[in-house]
């Protein structure tokens, strides 16, 4: 089996899709003939043309928008916003018009689009091509979000986002585009969206994350008996397995690498207090970016959680 | 080297049929007498339609309401030229859109009490729900227009907007990728002169908006918006263009807004009496009705029965409206996603 990094995996699942169904398109900036300017789409023009393959003049909004009116009529778009850093110009279309349709029609007209988004820092970019606004997305009821975490994953969890009958925001962290290979299956599989993933089982203390912040949590636990709970899709949210994992440690330790105030972090918070309070023995704890504006390359190291961060708050939990 | 002009533009204007009644017949689209009757009875309804929900609303049995008088001929002309297979993407002031397009009008009561089971539209149709956020519509129907393009439909997509609009970014977005993809789509832009207390020329310093296609690649065109063969002679040549894949167009229809914006609003705080009472003269009834006279094709007999018609048709359509039962608050949750989450399963219970 190939050992394939995150880019060629989606790549690979971008591929396949398109093969199975003639109405999944792409469109986007420079999606075409530069293949867009992380290669996610690499090669795909020369297989399915430019009718399919669609480079778009420069406009997020339309991108969005149009994406729409072609779900609207059948297709099954997957459009890119280069960065996530540039995506607030689509929110308008995304919040006023993907994740109401269905409900506005009452199920006559629905939203069947996957908006691909790099987010995340790290990667010495320049203002704004650097955000994690995950929970933006999360706020707006009708859009599901979703978070690989591994070349394996990306590609699962890609084909079934495209094959999802509701708008899809999918994020793929630029952290992670290279730096890691493992075995991703050639032709299809699906990873359901919808459900966590228990990365590792643990009985000391539950830790929380997604993307890119999976793997600087899995840094960090060394010899801790910690369940490490990668959430993959973080709209809707898998409770079930959350709270399944609190009651049996009674510690939460939650890693995100968007600024702390009203990040969903918050929201796992406090649907454990809501469901699990009882169960837990210390306070749960938030290892986040800072509430400031996300800094460049410079000082951006110090704006993403560390394993050392993670660790410390461990430790904290463990004290009760 | 002496400047040299390398692009210019030319605005065309089109109007047929004149206030009093006399029409231009080397203009003139090849109307059957039953086809004129047929629009002259749309526009009939229309307003009546329009005037009952006014009506309606005052007595509280009707939510905010945005009418269309004044604007029938934009409406009644342009969906008169459509097939039930296009797309169309209204805004919120397009009543004479759906009753053209032979919508249900009890369901269109129905949306405006605040029912949105009102907006679903029925299945031989392709209307889509009002738009509320002004010029969002714009990338839709460039979307669905590529759509028709990528899968060599003979279709067209119809965009409906106001002067307002114009302004918004989606408007230039959605223009723009219309031009660079020639796409089969139809904007049509009922310049009604009002964006609530904001007049046409505080929205753009352009002497027209049809010129604003020059830029984008593709014609525009502005039409006599209260001329009803004016504007259906428009979209009949341009939906035929979108169909023969031959591009966008955009279609400015002048016209005025006779009402208030809405129910909420009181339109005598920014615009004169004299204003409106200039524009009433140019009512697309009225000069319709007096062709229709020399014709031979009015009386005071057709007026009565076309009247009469026209309120026991909305009569009924109260009546149908106001017998539904009020949706079951389980409802909201139906269609946010296919299928409903655990948590909004939860939820549910609450209620």
């Amino acid at each position: 089996m190939p050992k394939l990094n995150m880019v060629q995996a989606i790549n690979l699942a971008l591929k396949e899709e398109m093969q199975r169904d003639k109405n999944v398109v792409l469109l986007g900036e420079d999606v075409g003939k530069d293949g867009g300017v992380f290669r996610i789409t690499e090669g795909l023009i020369d297989e399915f043309g430019a009718e399919r393959v669609i480079d778009t003049p420069l406009a997020e909004s339309v991108i969005a928008g149009a994406a729409i009116g072609m779900a609207l009529y059948g297709l099954k778009p997957v459009a890119e916003i280069q960065f996530m850093g540039f995506i607030y110009p689509a929110i308008d279309q995304i919040f006023s018009h993907a994740s109401r349709i269905r409900s506005r029609s009452r199920g006559r007209f629905t939203c069947s689009l996957v908006i691909r988004t790099p987010y995340g820092a790290g990667i010495k970019a320049p203002e704004l091509h650097s955000e994690s606004s995950e929970a933006l997305f999360c706020h707006m009821p009708g859009i599901k979000v979703i978070v690989p975490s591994s070349p394996y994953n990306a590609k699962g969890l890609l084909i079934s986002s495209i094959r999802d009958p509701d708008p899809v925001i999918f994020l793929e962290s630029t952290r992670l585009y290279r730096s890691l290979k493992e075995e991703v299956p050639e032709g299809e599989y699906t990873i359901p969206l919808g459900k966590a993933r228990v990365v590792r089982e643990g009985s000391a203390v539950t830790l929380l994350a997604w993307g890119s912040m999976l793997h600087r949590t899995l840094q960090a636990i060394e010899d801790i008996d910690a369940e490490v709970i990668d959430l993959m899709t973080l709209n809707p949210l898998d409770e079930e397995t959350i709270l399944k994992s609190v009651k049996k440690t009674g510690r939460v330790v939650i890693v995100h690498e968007a600024p702390k105030t009203c990040g969903f972090g918050a929201e796992l918070s406090a649907t454990i207090a809501e469901d699990a309070m009882l169960h837990l023995k210390a306070p749960i704890m938030r290892v986040t970016g800072y509430d400031v504006v996300l800094p460049l390359p410079k000082l951006e190291d110090f704006y993403i959680p560390t394993a050392a961060r993670i660790k410390k708050a461990i430790e904290e939990v463990m004290k009760y | 080297m002496p400047e040299k002009i390398i692009e210019s533009c030319n605005v065309k204007r089109l109007e047929v049929l004149d206030e009093k009644g006399n029409a231009d017949e080397s203009l003139m689209p090849p109307f059957s007498d039953e086809q004129i009757k047929k629009m002259y009875e749309l526009l009939i309804l229309s307003r009546t339609f329009d005037q009952r929900a006014l009506n309606l609303q005052r007595e509280g049995r009707l939510g905010t309401y945005a009418s269309i008088l004044g604007q029938e001929a934009s409406q009644i002309g342009s969906a008169f030229a459509l097939e039930k297979s296009d797309w169309i993407f209204p805004s919120f002031r397009e009543m004479g859109v759906y009753i053209t397009m032979g919508y249900p009008l009890y369901m269109l009561f129905q949306y405006w009490s605040g029912d949105e089971r009102g907006v679903k539209c029925p299945d031989d149709l392709n209307i889509f729900p009002v738009c509320v956020p002004v010029g969002t519509q714009l990338p839709h129907a460039v979307g669905a227009a590529m759509g028709v393009k990528y899968r060599g439909d003979k279709k067209a997509v119809a965009c409906y907007f106001g002067d307002g609009g114009t302004s918004e970014g989606d408007f230039h977005e959605g223009m723009n990728f219309a031009g660079v993809f020639k796409l089969p789509v139809v904007f049509i832009c009922q310049n009604n002169h009002w964006a609530i207390s904001v007049p046409r020329e505080k929205q753009t310093a352009s002497k027209t908006i049809a010129q604003k296609a020059f830029a984008y690649g593709f014609e525009g065109i502005q039409v006599d918006g209260n001329d009803v063969f004016a504007v259906y002679k428009a979209a009949r040549e341009a939906l035929e263009k979108a169909k023969k894949d031959n591009g966008p167009t955009l279609i400015e229809c002048f016209t005025y807004r006779m009402s208030d914006h809405t129910t909420a609003d009181d339109a005598i705080r920014y615009r004169s009496k004299e204003e409106v009472e200039a524009w009433r003269a140019k009512d697309p009834i009225l000069r319709l009705k007096l062709f229709m006279e020399k014709k031979g094709l009015w009386n005071n007999q057709y007026q009565t029965d076309v009247e009469s018609k026209a309120k026991e048709t909305v009569d009924e359509a109260v009546k149908r409206e106001e017998a539904i039962e009020h949706p079951e608050p389980k409802d909201m949750f139906t269609f946010t996603y296919e299928k409903l989450t655990q948590r909004q399963m939860r939820q549910m219970k609450e209620l």
